[in-house]
Protein backbone atom coordinates (compact mmCIF):
# COMPACT_ATOMS: atom_id res chain seq x y z
CA UNK A 1 0.00 0.00 0.00
CA UNK A 2 1.51 3.15 -0.91
CA UNK A 3 0.48 6.03 1.85
CA UNK A 4 1.35 9.86 1.55
CA UNK A 5 2.78 11.84 4.09
CA UNK A 6 2.28 15.21 3.92
CA UNK A 7 4.37 16.72 6.16
CA UNK A 8 6.56 19.84 6.71
CA UNK A 9 8.95 20.02 9.54
CA UNK A 10 9.04 16.64 11.15
CA UNK A 11 8.20 17.28 15.27
CA UNK A 12 7.81 14.11 17.76
CA UNK A 13 4.51 12.94 16.23
CA UNK A 14 5.69 12.65 12.97
CA UNK A 15 8.66 11.18 13.52
CA UNK A 16 7.03 8.42 15.65
CA UNK A 17 4.20 7.87 12.85
CA UNK A 18 7.05 7.91 10.49
CA UNK A 19 8.58 4.69 12.63
CA UNK A 20 5.23 3.28 13.22
CA UNK A 21 4.88 3.19 9.59
CA UNK A 22 8.03 1.94 8.47
CA UNK A 23 7.38 -1.51 10.78
CA UNK A 24 4.11 -2.31 9.03
CA UNK A 25 4.74 -4.83 6.22
CA UNK A 26 3.84 -3.98 2.58
CA UNK A 27 3.64 -0.61 3.43
CA UNK A 28 5.13 2.40 0.85
CA UNK A 29 5.20 5.64 2.64
CA UNK A 30 5.62 8.64 -0.14
CA UNK A 31 6.71 11.71 1.64
CA UNK A 32 4.94 15.06 0.54
CA UNK A 33 6.97 18.40 2.03
CA UNK A 34 4.22 21.09 1.94
CA UNK A 35 7.41 23.08 1.30
CA UNK A 36 8.67 22.14 -1.89
CA UNK A 37 5.79 20.80 -3.55
CA UNK A 38 2.93 22.12 -6.03
CA UNK A 39 0.02 20.63 -7.89
CA UNK A 40 -0.98 21.28 -11.51
CA UNK A 41 -5.05 21.15 -10.80
CA UNK A 42 -5.39 20.52 -14.46
CA UNK A 43 -2.76 17.50 -14.88
CA UNK A 44 -1.49 16.26 -11.57
CA UNK A 45 -2.26 12.72 -11.17
CA UNK A 46 -1.27 10.86 -7.63
CA UNK A 47 -0.13 7.20 -7.73
CA UNK A 48 -1.03 6.58 -3.73
CA UNK A 49 -3.42 4.63 -1.88
CA UNK A 50 -4.58 7.22 1.09
CA UNK A 51 -3.01 10.19 2.62
CA UNK A 52 -1.96 11.02 5.91
CA UNK A 53 -2.20 15.18 6.85
CA UNK A 54 0.49 15.79 9.26
CA UNK A 55 1.21 19.62 8.19
CA UNK A 56 2.17 21.70 10.91
CA UNK A 57 0.09 24.80 8.67
CA UNK A 58 -3.44 24.77 8.53
CA UNK A 59 -3.73 26.90 5.65
CA UNK A 60 -1.40 24.42 3.32
CA UNK A 61 -3.48 21.15 4.70
CA UNK A 62 -6.87 22.43 4.20
CA UNK A 63 -5.51 23.04 0.75
CA UNK A 64 -3.90 19.98 0.02
CA UNK A 65 -6.11 17.78 1.44
CA UNK A 66 -8.74 19.18 -0.99
CA UNK A 67 -6.44 18.33 -3.37
CA UNK A 68 -5.80 15.24 -2.78
CA UNK A 69 -9.69 14.02 -1.24
CA UNK A 70 -10.69 15.62 -5.24
CA UNK A 71 -8.29 13.16 -6.83
CA UNK A 72 -10.29 10.17 -5.46
CA UNK A 73 -7.54 9.88 -2.31
CA UNK A 74 -8.98 9.00 0.79
CA UNK A 75 -7.74 11.42 3.17
CA UNK A 76 -6.76 11.36 6.97
CA UNK A 77 -8.66 13.41 7.77
CA UNK A 78 -11.52 14.52 4.92
CA UNK A 79 -10.78 17.98 3.83
CA UNK A 80 -14.29 19.20 5.47
CA UNK A 81 -13.20 17.90 8.70
CA UNK A 82 -9.83 20.20 8.22
CA UNK A 83 -12.27 22.59 7.73
CA UNK A 84 -14.66 22.81 10.18
CA UNK A 85 -11.85 22.34 13.34
CA UNK A 86 -9.74 24.76 11.72
CA UNK A 87 -12.60 27.31 12.60
CA UNK A 88 -13.93 28.05 15.77
CA UNK A 89 -16.69 29.15 14.64
CA UNK A 90 -17.83 26.33 12.34
CA UNK A 91 -16.53 23.87 15.47
CA UNK A 92 -18.88 25.58 17.51
CA UNK A 93 -21.90 25.53 14.92
CA UNK A 94 -21.22 21.64 14.36
CA UNK A 95 -21.41 21.09 18.01
CA UNK A 96 -24.87 22.83 18.49
CA UNK A 97 -26.16 21.47 15.37
CA UNK A 98 -25.23 17.74 16.76
CA UNK A 99 -26.68 18.71 20.19
CA UNK A 100 -22.88 18.88 22.50
CA UNK A 101 -22.60 20.60 25.13
CA UNK A 102 -20.27 23.57 24.01
CA UNK A 103 -19.45 26.64 26.25
CA UNK A 104 -22.14 29.73 25.31
CA UNK A 105 -20.68 31.60 22.30
CA UNK A 106 -20.94 35.26 20.28
CA UNK A 107 -20.48 36.14 16.42
CA UNK A 108 -19.57 39.61 15.87
CA UNK A 109 -18.28 41.60 13.11
CA UNK A 110 -17.69 45.35 14.50
CA UNK A 111 -16.32 45.87 17.68
CA UNK A 112 -19.30 48.06 18.85
CA UNK A 113 -21.72 44.72 18.72
CA UNK A 114 -18.81 42.61 20.03
CA UNK A 115 -19.05 44.99 22.89
CA UNK A 116 -22.46 44.30 23.49
CA UNK A 117 -22.27 40.54 22.90
CA UNK A 118 -19.64 40.89 25.94
CA UNK A 119 -22.52 42.73 28.00
CA UNK A 120 -24.56 40.19 27.33
CA UNK A 121 -22.65 37.19 27.96
CA UNK A 122 -20.51 39.06 31.38
CA UNK A 123 -17.59 39.05 32.58
CA UNK A 124 -14.85 37.32 32.36
CA UNK A 125 -15.00 36.06 28.98
CA UNK A 126 -12.87 35.22 26.41
CA UNK A 127 -12.13 36.07 22.76
CA UNK A 128 -10.60 34.27 19.95
CA UNK A 129 -9.48 34.76 16.58
CA UNK A 130 -11.54 32.21 14.53
CA UNK A 131 -8.51 30.34 12.52
CA UNK A 132 -5.93 29.36 15.70
CA UNK A 133 -3.93 27.13 17.45
CA UNK A 134 -1.83 26.47 20.75
CA UNK A 135 -3.76 29.47 22.33
CA UNK A 136 -2.62 32.20 20.56
CA UNK A 137 -3.81 35.75 20.64
CA UNK A 138 -6.81 34.57 23.03
CA UNK A 139 -7.70 36.67 25.89
CA UNK A 140 -9.69 36.49 28.57
CA UNK A 141 -11.48 39.60 28.95
CA UNK A 142 -11.93 40.02 32.57
CA UNK A 143 -13.92 43.81 32.63
CA UNK A 144 -15.34 46.20 30.21
CA UNK A 145 -12.72 48.30 30.05
CA UNK A 146 -10.27 45.18 29.22
CA UNK A 147 -13.33 44.72 26.34
CA UNK A 148 -12.80 48.17 24.96
CA UNK A 149 -9.16 48.04 25.02
CA UNK A 150 -8.74 44.84 23.43
CA UNK A 151 -11.34 45.62 20.75
CA UNK A 152 -9.64 48.39 19.83
CA UNK A 153 -5.92 46.93 19.34
CA UNK A 154 -7.70 44.37 16.87
CA UNK A 155 -9.24 46.56 14.97
CA UNK A 156 -6.30 49.39 14.49
CA UNK A 157 -3.57 46.51 14.68
CA UNK A 158 -5.17 43.07 13.30
CA UNK A 159 -5.06 41.01 10.00
CA UNK A 160 -8.52 41.33 8.50
CA UNK A 161 -9.30 37.62 10.09
CA UNK A 162 -9.79 39.52 13.54
CA UNK A 163 -12.68 41.61 12.22
CA UNK A 164 -14.62 38.44 12.90
CA UNK A 165 -15.39 38.41 16.63
CA UNK A 166 -15.74 34.77 18.64
CA UNK A 167 -16.55 35.34 22.06
CA UNK A 168 -17.17 32.24 24.39
CA UNK A 169 -18.19 32.70 27.91
CA UNK A 170 -15.37 31.71 30.13
CA UNK A 171 -15.40 28.22 32.16
CA UNK A 172 -13.65 28.14 35.55
CA UNK A 173 -11.48 25.25 35.29
CA UNK A 174 -9.81 24.70 38.50
CA UNK A 175 -6.87 24.61 36.80
CA UNK A 176 -7.16 21.63 34.25
CA UNK A 177 -9.38 20.52 31.24
CA UNK A 178 -9.02 17.27 29.52
CA UNK A 179 -7.63 17.03 25.83
CA UNK A 180 -8.82 13.28 25.00
CA UNK A 181 -8.30 11.38 21.65
CA UNK A 182 -10.85 9.63 19.09
CA UNK A 183 -9.62 7.16 16.47
CA UNK A 184 -12.33 6.39 14.53
CA UNK A 185 -15.31 5.13 16.45
CA UNK A 186 -13.33 5.08 19.60
CA UNK A 187 -12.16 7.52 22.46
CA UNK A 188 -8.35 5.63 22.95
CA UNK A 189 -7.18 8.44 25.65
CA UNK A 190 -7.04 11.16 27.72
CA UNK A 191 -4.77 13.28 29.58
CA UNK A 192 -5.47 16.41 32.42
CA UNK A 193 -3.84 19.76 30.86
CA UNK A 194 -2.89 21.39 34.54
CA UNK A 195 -1.62 24.65 34.58
CA UNK A 196 -1.81 27.92 37.12
CA UNK A 197 -2.44 29.63 34.05
CA UNK A 198 -5.89 29.68 33.00
CA UNK A 199 -4.59 28.69 29.44
CA UNK A 200 -4.15 24.78 29.88
CA UNK A 201 -2.52 23.84 26.51
CA UNK A 202 0.92 21.94 26.72
CA UNK A 203 2.29 24.15 24.24
CA UNK A 204 1.84 26.63 26.63
CA UNK A 205 3.57 25.21 29.47
CA UNK A 206 0.79 23.06 30.92
CA UNK A 207 1.67 19.44 32.31
CA UNK A 208 -0.27 16.26 31.45
CA UNK A 209 -1.47 13.83 33.58
CA UNK A 210 -3.56 10.84 32.64
CA UNK A 211 -7.33 11.12 32.85
CA UNK A 212 -9.45 7.56 33.19
CA UNK A 213 -11.62 7.53 29.94
CA UNK A 214 -15.08 6.89 31.43
CA UNK A 215 -18.04 6.37 29.83
CA UNK A 216 -19.29 9.89 29.73
CA UNK A 217 -15.60 11.35 28.14
CA UNK A 218 -15.96 8.76 26.27
CA UNK A 219 -19.38 9.44 24.86
CA UNK A 220 -18.99 13.01 24.41
CA UNK A 221 -15.28 12.66 22.72
CA UNK A 222 -16.79 10.39 20.38
CA UNK A 223 -20.48 12.78 19.73
CA UNK A 224 -18.10 15.85 19.03
CA UNK A 225 -15.84 13.88 16.91
CA UNK A 226 -18.66 12.46 14.82
CA UNK A 227 -20.09 16.23 15.00
CA UNK A 228 -16.72 17.23 12.74
CA UNK A 229 -17.07 14.74 10.89
CA UNK A 230 -14.79 11.86 12.42
CA UNK A 231 -11.63 10.47 11.59
CA UNK A 232 -8.79 11.46 13.96
CA UNK A 233 -9.01 13.79 16.34
CA UNK A 234 -8.56 15.23 19.43
CA UNK A 235 -11.03 17.63 21.85
CA UNK A 236 -10.66 19.67 24.34
CA UNK A 237 -12.87 19.19 27.01
CA UNK A 238 -13.73 21.48 30.46
CA UNK A 239 -15.47 19.91 33.97
CA UNK A 240 -18.69 21.79 34.20
CA UNK A 241 -21.47 21.25 37.33
CA UNK A 242 -23.28 20.38 34.27
CA UNK A 243 -21.00 17.58 33.00
CA UNK A 244 -18.72 17.79 30.19
CA UNK A 245 -18.57 20.73 27.41
CA UNK A 246 -16.56 20.50 24.27
CA UNK A 247 -14.21 23.57 23.70
CA UNK A 248 -12.65 22.44 20.40
CA UNK A 249 -11.67 19.70 18.46
CA UNK A 250 -8.23 19.45 16.94
CA UNK A 251 -7.50 17.55 13.24
CA UNK A 252 -3.94 16.91 13.26
CA UNK A 253 -3.32 16.34 16.60
CA UNK A 254 -0.10 16.38 18.81
CA UNK A 255 0.18 13.73 21.17
CA UNK A 256 4.11 13.58 21.90
CA UNK A 257 3.11 14.28 25.90
CA UNK A 258 0.51 11.28 26.31
CA UNK A 259 1.79 8.16 25.14
CA UNK A 260 3.82 7.63 28.27
CA UNK A 261 1.00 9.23 30.62
CA UNK A 262 -1.49 7.37 29.10
CA UNK A 263 0.13 3.94 28.09
CA UNK A 264 -1.45 4.20 25.18
CA UNK A 265 0.26 3.46 21.61
CA UNK A 266 -0.95 6.79 20.13
CA UNK A 267 0.73 6.09 16.58
CA UNK A 268 0.10 3.04 16.18
CA UNK A 269 -3.55 3.01 16.43
CA UNK A 270 -3.37 6.19 14.02
CA UNK A 271 -1.46 4.45 11.34
CA UNK A 272 -4.38 1.51 12.20
CA UNK A 273 -6.58 3.55 10.90
CA UNK A 274 -4.84 5.29 7.65
CA UNK A 275 -3.90 1.50 6.57
CA UNK A 276 -7.63 0.35 6.97
CA UNK A 277 -8.57 4.02 5.22
CA UNK A 278 -6.50 2.73 2.59
CA UNK A 279 -7.67 -0.91 2.36
CA UNK A 280 -11.51 0.32 1.37
CA UNK B 1 29.60 16.36 10.60
CA UNK B 2 26.94 18.64 11.00
CA UNK B 3 27.65 22.77 11.46
CA UNK B 4 24.94 24.72 14.18
CA UNK B 5 24.65 27.67 11.36
CA UNK B 6 23.95 29.54 15.03
CA UNK B 7 27.23 28.94 16.49
CA UNK B 8 28.97 27.22 13.99
CA UNK B 9 29.43 24.00 17.09
CA UNK B 10 30.21 20.35 14.83
CA UNK B 11 28.38 17.70 16.10
CA UNK B 12 27.10 14.42 14.22
CA UNK B 13 23.43 13.60 13.76
CA UNK B 14 21.97 10.54 15.25
CA UNK B 15 21.81 7.78 12.69
CA UNK B 16 17.67 7.89 13.02
CA UNK B 17 17.37 11.49 12.40
CA UNK B 18 14.78 12.18 9.65
CA UNK B 19 14.90 15.08 7.09
CA UNK B 20 13.16 17.93 8.28
CA UNK B 21 13.37 16.92 11.89
CA UNK B 22 13.63 19.38 14.49
CA UNK B 23 16.39 19.39 16.50
CA UNK B 24 18.30 21.41 19.49
CA UNK B 25 21.94 22.24 19.28
CA UNK B 26 23.99 20.93 22.00
CA UNK B 27 25.82 23.56 22.31
CA UNK B 28 23.69 26.99 22.11
CA UNK B 29 20.28 25.33 22.68
CA UNK B 30 19.01 27.03 18.83
CA UNK B 31 16.44 24.96 17.42
CA UNK B 32 17.18 23.41 14.05
CA UNK B 33 15.77 21.42 10.82
CA UNK B 34 17.61 18.42 9.37
CA UNK B 35 18.38 19.03 6.07
CA UNK B 36 20.53 16.08 5.27
CA UNK B 37 22.90 13.40 6.09
CA UNK B 38 25.30 16.14 7.23
CA UNK B 39 23.62 19.68 7.27
CA UNK B 40 21.22 20.91 9.26
CA UNK B 41 19.77 24.76 8.99
CA UNK B 42 17.81 27.22 11.42
CA UNK B 43 14.22 25.69 11.96
CA UNK B 44 11.51 28.05 10.74
CA UNK B 45 9.87 30.54 13.08
CA UNK B 46 6.47 29.39 14.18
CA UNK B 47 3.78 31.41 11.74
CA UNK B 48 0.19 32.66 12.72
CA UNK B 49 -1.47 29.40 10.95
CA UNK B 50 0.97 26.89 13.10
CA UNK B 51 -0.85 23.97 14.80
CA UNK B 52 -3.13 21.26 15.84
Amino acid sequence: MKVGFLHSIIRKEEKLLLQEFGRRGGVEVVRIDDRKCSFNLHADDYDLDVLIERSVNHSRAVHALRVFHDHGIPTVNHPDVADICGSKFLTTQALIRAGVPTPPCYLAFTPESALEAMDKLGYPCVIKPTTGSWGRLISKVNDRDAAEAILEHKQILGSYHHSIFYIQAYVEKGGRDIRSFVVGDRCIAAIYRVSDHWITNTARGGTAKNCHVDEDISRISVQAANAVGGGVVALDLFETPDGYSVNEVNYTMEFRNSIDITGVDIPSMVVDYVLEAGRK
Amino acid sequence: MAECPVCGYEFDLPPNTEEGEIISCEDCGSELEVTGKDSVQEAPAEEEDWGE
